[in-house]
């Protein structure tokens, strides 16, 4: 699968633009602050119908611009397939597959795999555990549609609860079935998404150890522990036993809403002991992992975004990296770097001639056409 | 023209009232009352009527909490229907849906709403313990729950089930799955998914 041109209107700091794109590497080269990530966010954005970033849709669209419009022509299982994006202030954003528009945007997530590398990543180490849970729940619904309704409806009944709980804060007598009916809906999505969570985790992780000891040259050890309330205890006894707590918290203390990843460098975490290139690699390493679990599950090859990838790695994990990605398990790449060395070396590699370079200069995109 | 600057009070208060209705502007609530204007007088107190009257004369069925002119709506005080199967709808706009497809013969029973905390709406404030009320008087054999698929609805079911399933009764919820006419391929998972857990004999559609 591959995009084979991308159009841009108004989003983010492009005005009008159209590109074509190698079916294998094309690298966007321009000085920090022109846009090359933005390139990379509207092709992310055609995937999974919103930008990498999660800003609100008002903040992608050009300054002084009410409006901004996305479209990819993509090969897939040797179909074309064409995917526009609309979105207008104040209106409801449009998405539509082949001129017909989708009713939910979950029906088109999926549809075109997609891997992200970008220095933002950094959020899942530094973050809360919203963003590692983020992590997880964006892989898994890449490949499992109704996972993401699940999680919908789960955060929904959740929502719900916590509302009833404030609401009948400091009564007493109250009508058991008014919270079973909420708790009912809770255990039952919960349990399921808790094994799927389970099950990809399991899977993820002896990939991700394999790439994090192929990048760093083999000393350390890594490891992704999935923790969860739901590990230990059925959740309706979780339900049940915090209750009381529940009630005077006025909110939900229990459930998979609370669940995070461990990472771990050795046996301490990450957080506390990586240095700037080890918390790197791992996030690497964490997302060529996603890459193949997604490409195995699909058995197609996702598109695989590289976003400043080299800065802040020693040249020994630079080297391993371009090896890495000059290697045909991958397919189609976009690389954003400030000078083209790194690209060279992959060139080099990769041995191959199908390849772009797109100059990047404050909002316009210069194609150069070379060939070696 | 300015629509804040209006040439009369009488019309600017006509348009206010208008614009207070569910998807209706200013400009289109302008239209509307300049329309009315142009009508001939009997139409407009036709209009006019029908809307105080509406408000001050219509009443609920005592049995059901449809809409009604009587103290017993029509479905309810009709003998050829099927009083012991009770269809449970969230609002009159669902009885009016069901009574269109000419399918059911059975009685309604009008919730006023789904539960939802986020709406401010318990069961307190729904027309549940009336049902409840039907149900233990001993006439009635089925309830089938009508309600939307929503988080809410499904709640609510569940809600319900749990105050009814004590009492000797059948208690059904509407079929979900493929709609008629569609493709399978453009159905959602969702959908389809349940459609192949809760599959039908096929005699029973054939017949
Ligand atoms: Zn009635």
């Amino acid at each position: 699968m591959f995009i084979r041109e991308l159009s841009v209107m108004n989003y983010k700091n492009f005005g009008e633009a159209t590109l074509t794109f190698s079916r294998k590497l094309n690298c966007f080269i321009g000085n920090n602050g022109v846009g090359k990530t933005n390139l990379l966010d509207a092709i992310y954005y055609l995937s999974f119908c919103k930008s990498y970033f999660n800003n609100p849709d008002s903040q992608n669209v050009r300054h002084e611009q009410d409006f901004f419009a996305l479209q990819g022509k993509y090969e897939l299982n040797y179909k074309n397939e064409e995917i526009h994006c609309g979105f207008k202030n104040g209106q409801k954003k449009k998405i539509r597959r082949n001129k017909k528009e989708y009713e939910r945007f979950s029906e088109h997530i999926g549809l075109l795999p997609l891997v992200m590398i970008s220095p933002a990543d950094a959020v899942l180490i530094q973050g809360g555990s919203e963003e590692r849970r983020r992590f997880m729940d964006s892989v898994i619904s890449q490949y499992d549609r109704i996972y993401l309704e699940w999680l919908v409806r789960y955060n929904r009944a959740l929502l719900q609860r916590n509302i009833l709980l404030k609401e009948v804060s400091g009564r007493n007598n109250i009508d058991p079935d008014i919270f079973a009916i909420w708790d009912d809906q809770l255990v039952h999505l919960g349990e399921k998404i808790h094994l799927k969570r389970t099950s990809f985790l399991k899977e993820l992780l002896p990939v991700f150890q394999k790439y994090y000891t192929l990048i760093s040259g083999g000393n350390e050890f890594v490891s992704l522990e999935y923790s969860s309330q739901l590990n230990e205890k059925e959740f309706s006894i979780l339900l049940k036993e915090s209750f009381q707590k529940d009630r005077m918290l006025q909110f939900t203390t229990t459930g998979i809403h609370k669940d995070d990843l461990d990472l771990k460098l050795g046996d301490y975490s990450i957080r506390r002991l990586g240095s700037q290139g080890q918390n790197k690699t791992y996030l690497i390493a964490l997302k060529f992992a996603q890459f193949d679990f997604i490409r195995s599950l699909n058995n197609v090859k996702p598109i695989l975004l590289l976003d400043d990838i080299f800065d802040k790695l020693d040249s020994g994990r630079v080297e391993e990296i371009v090896k890495l990605v000059s290697d045909d398990h991958f397919g189609q790449i976009f690389i954003t770097d400030t000078n083209r060395e790194h690209l060279d070396g992959i060139l080099r590699e990769a041995g191959g001639d199908d390849f772009r370079i797109f100059v990047v200069e404050g909002g316009t995109i210069n194609d150069v056409i070379e060939k070696r | 023209m300015n629509i804040e600057q209006f040439p009369s009070k009488l019309l600017e208060n006509a348009v206010t009232e208008f614009a207070r209705l569910p998807g209706i502007g200013k400009k289109t609530a302008l239209r509307l009352v300049l329309h009315l204007l142009k009508r001939d007088q009997d139409e407009v107190h036709r209009f006019g009527e029908a809307i105080t009257r509406l408000k001050d004369e219509v009443m609920h069925c005592l049995l059901c909490h449809n809409i009604s002119d009587t103290d017993t709506c029509n479905i309810c005080s009709n003998s050829s229907r099927d009083h012991g199967l009770v269809c449970v709808v969230e609002n009159i706009r669902d009885v009016m849906s069901i009574e269109n497809t000419q399918q059911y013969k059975g009685v309604y029973h009008v919730l006023g709403g789904i539960i939802s905390p986020m709406d401010g709406i318990g069961p307190s404030d729904l027309e549940i313990e009336s049902l409840l009320k039907r149900v233990e008087e001993g006439s009635i054999r089925e309830v089938i729950f009508a309600l939307s698929t929503t988080m809410e609805g499904d709640s609510t079911n569940f809600y319900l089930y749990k105050k009814l399933s004590n009492n000797n009764i059948r208690i059904t919820t509407l079929a979900r799955g493929v709609s008629v006419g569609d493709e399978l391929e453009f159905t959602d998972e969702l959908t389809l998914g349940r459609s192949i857990v809760n599959r039908l004999l096929y005699e029973n559609i054939i017949s």
